[in-house]
């Protein structure tokens, strides 16, 4: 197991730097919001491996907490994302740039 | 009776708080009760303290409270009760109740009654703090309170721009003689310990004298009578302050007020008996404004103005007395003065009140017969003034004359030479006043002559009142009741043989300025007038005042203004202060501006800047870790 721990940790580290990237380039905010996601689980993977490896359970509540700030965050960013569009009848989030404040 | 001075002090406080607070809507009646009752309680409380102190022969004193305790010293506020005191509480709430009773009749129909007697109380309880405290700094917040009511006073129809203006000019020139006050009290306090005027004077009788020259504090404290009691340089205000209801003239700036200086000196006779410089400085600073004031009278047209310089020239008198250490004589003067010219004024008051408020003599005239008991009393008060016997003034005058030449302690013939000169001036413009106002052909208008009418028993009685004074207050000798207090100077011995004929030369010299009025504003003024085309010059410099208020405009007024405008406004508030404030919001704002553009609403720019910052900060950990 303990030979597994740097794949496991540049796997977090790829999925975290897809999600980046995906944030960074992509238009769509749908897409956006799940590239959210994926830099958050890319962080959850590194946390269980971290606490595999050190065997203590701290890395593991973590990852439960941020599962339940997941879960709100989308919660509320969806019907963000739903006024928006019906606003503008669009997903691409350059036509918002007029709500800078 | 333990509290009584606290008493007389606090009995025209009262009648302020409840006439000012609660006046205009309780009515005339009662603010007339309470306006005129409380110092008329005052002045019969004064009696019965004169009665304690006769029978007692010790000096009175109060300690009310203690003010204030700085490490050893402590401040009282105490009440001290001598013969001086008696003197001068006597004339500021007798005469103050008269001219009270005078001013129900006087200010009758004006809508601002109530807060008239609010006002004039307060200024009786000022003046008896002022009076009656044991300590300068007692004496210094009455001094002071004295002049907000005169401002008060003054500007009482502060509609008028012009009257307001006056009471300002009399509040700031008054500042600037109590700087030096201020400045006297400060030295006085660091050599002695003490501001208890009893405990100053006898600091200055014992021996070894206190470290500290008695001419400079004498000196300072005068620059502060110079202020309050009108004398060169800064007499300007008091001719000014007549915009003021005519009683308040004849209160404040006729019988009492304008006397604090010359009380404040006699009060501390003890250091000037030690400074024969400072008193040299006061008898030529009295003479030459008692002259040059009388001067100005001449040609004044004013009823009311032509009294004030006449004011300033008998306080001129007063501290001609005081230069030569006749401090009793100075205080006898002003208790006979307090009385014909309160009379004065208040009979100008009464002429004003007739002819529906004209105040130039020129439209006035043959007004004997119409208003008898002005007349009357006018006239009788205008003799005491001119020193003719046996009136009041004679007896006043004749002292400070006779001190004036022959005193040990600087009398000269030359300062009786001057004063004797006033003193035919003196008899001489009063009577062109009397003349032209009540001799001769009427000049007034129909109109205002049909509307003549002598004024209401209430004012009349005060006039008859005062002019009995006017006539027999010479006969109570208060240099002699206060010579226990204030010792008269000695005469030079070899001018004794010289009092018979020198008495006989100032009457002689009141009944020339008799004469010579008589015989130039007699017939109508037809020699007056014919005369004046010669001394046009003249004539126009004494009536522009010798242009001092000009001369003090262009010397002092407008370079403060100049300074105030340019440096301090310009350069120091809008260019310094203004500036930097201003500049250091520019610089937040344009730099706030720039940044701003930063935010352009892109949310993937600020996502690009999240990655880049955190790139940024990975290689710096990578770089130092």
């Amino acid at each position: 197991m303990a030979d597994k721990v740097p794949l496991l940790l540049s796997l977090a580290v790829a999925i975290f730097a897809l999600g980046l990237l995906g944030v960074v380039v992509r238009r769509n905010v749908l897409v956006m919001l799940m590239c959210m996601e994926l830099m958050l689980n890319g962080v959850n993977l590194s946390l269980v491996t971290f606490a595999h490896q050190t065997g203590t359970a701290v890395g593991a509540v973590l990852v439960f907490l941020i599962f339940v700030v997941a879960a709100a965050e989308i919660a509320i960013a969806i019907p963000i994302v739903l006024l928006l569009v019906r606003s503008k009848r669009t997903l691409d989030l350059d036509a918002y740039t007029d709500l800078k404040g | 009776m333990h509290h009584l001075l606290t008493l007389i002090v606090l009995l025209p406080l009262a009648g302020f708080l409840l006439n000012g607070l609660a006046g205009p809507r309780l009515g005339k009646r009662f603010v007339t009760a309470v306006g005129c009752g409380l110092p008329i309680l005052a002045f019969l409380a004064t009696v019965q303290c004169v009665l304690t102190l006769n029978a007692a022969g010790d000096p009175l004193v109060e300690r009310v409270y203690t003010w204030a305790r700085i490490g050893e010293s402590t401040f009282d506020v105490a009440f001290y009760f001598d013969r001086l005191t008696a003197v001068m509480t006597l004339i500021v709430t007798g005469v103050g109740s008269l001219i009270h009773v005078y001013s129900v009749g006087y200010m009758k129909e004006d809508k601002g009654y109530a807060r008239y007697f609010a006002y004039l109380n307060l200024f009786l309880f000022f003046m008896l703090l002022l009076v009656l405290g044991r300590s300068l700094l007692v004496l210094f917040v009455g001094w002071e309170g004295v002049g907000l009511a005169s401002y008060l006073l003054i500007g009482f129809w502060f509609e008028d721009a012009e009257k307001a203006r006056a009471g300002k000019k009399a509040f700031i020139v008054n500042r600037i003689g109590d700087a030096g006050f201020l400045v006297g009290m400060f030295v006085l306090y660091s050599t002695l310990g003490t501001l208890d005027m009893d405990r100053i004077n006898a600091a200055f009788m014992a021996s070894p004298m206190p470290a500290v020259s008695a001419s400079l504090v004498g000196i300072l404290l005068f620059i502060g009578a110079t202020g309050k009691s009108a004398q060169i340089p800064l007499y300007v205000w008091l001719p000014d302050a007549m915009a003021g209801p005519t009683p308040v003239s004849a209160l404040i700036h006729a019988a009492t007020m304008v006397t604090a200086g010359v009380y404040m000196i006699a009060r501390l006779s003890g250091i000037y008996v030690h400074a024969p410089e400072a008193s040299q400085v006061i008898a030529v600073v009295g003479v030459l404004t008692a002259f040059f004031a009388a001067t100005i009278a001449i040609a004044q047209t004013d009823i009311k103005r032509v009294l004030a310089y006449s004011t300033i020239s008998q306080l001129g008198f007063m501290f001609v007395a005081l230069g030569v250490g006749a401090y009793g004589v100075a205080i006898f003067h002003l208790y006979t003065h307090a009385f014909f010219k309160a009379c004065l004024f208040l009979g100008s008051g009464s002429v004003i009140h007739a002819l529906s408020g004209e105040q130039d003599i020129r439209k006035m005239g043959g007004l004997a017969k119409k208003i008898p008991v002005t007349f009357v009393t006018f006239a009788v008060a205008t003799a005491a003034i001119a020193g003719l016997p046996p009136l009041a003034g004679y007896f006043s005058k004749d002292e400070i004359l006779w001190f004036a030449f022959a005193s040990e302690r600087g009398g000269s013939p030359l300062l009786w030479g001057l004063a004797a000169g006033t003193a035919l001036l003196t008899a001489f413009y009063m009577f062109r006043l009397l003349w032209l106002t009540f001799f001769g052909r009427s000049r007034m208008t129909p109109e205002v002559e049909h509307h003549i009418h002598e004024s209401p028993f209430s004012m009349t009685s005060v006039l008859v009142v005062l002019a009995v004074f006017s006539a027999i207050g010479g006969f109570f000798s208060i240099p002699h009741f206060l010579e226990p207090l204030l010792p008269m100077p000695e005469a030079k011995q070899e001018l004794h043989h010289l009092e018979t004929p020198l008495v006989v030369v100032s009457v002689v010299l009141a009944l020339l300025g008799l004469a010579a009025a008589a015989f130039f504003f007699g017939r109508d003024a037809e020699r007056a007038n014919r005369l004046r085309p010669r001394f046009a010059g003249l004539q126009k410099l004494l009536y522009d005042k010798y242009y001092i208020d000009e001369l003090y405009d262009r010397l002092i007024t407008r370079p403060l203004y100049w300074i105030s405008d340019r440096v301090f406004l310009r350069i120091g508030d809008r260019a310094l202060l203004d500036g930097t404030l201003n500049g250091l919001a520019g610089l937040a704002q344009r730099t706030a501006g720039a940044l701003g553009r930063v935010q352009t609403g892109n949310l993937h720019l600020y996502a690009l800047f999240v990655l880049l910052g955190s790139l940024a900060c990975l290689l710096l950990v990578w770089r130092h870790v």
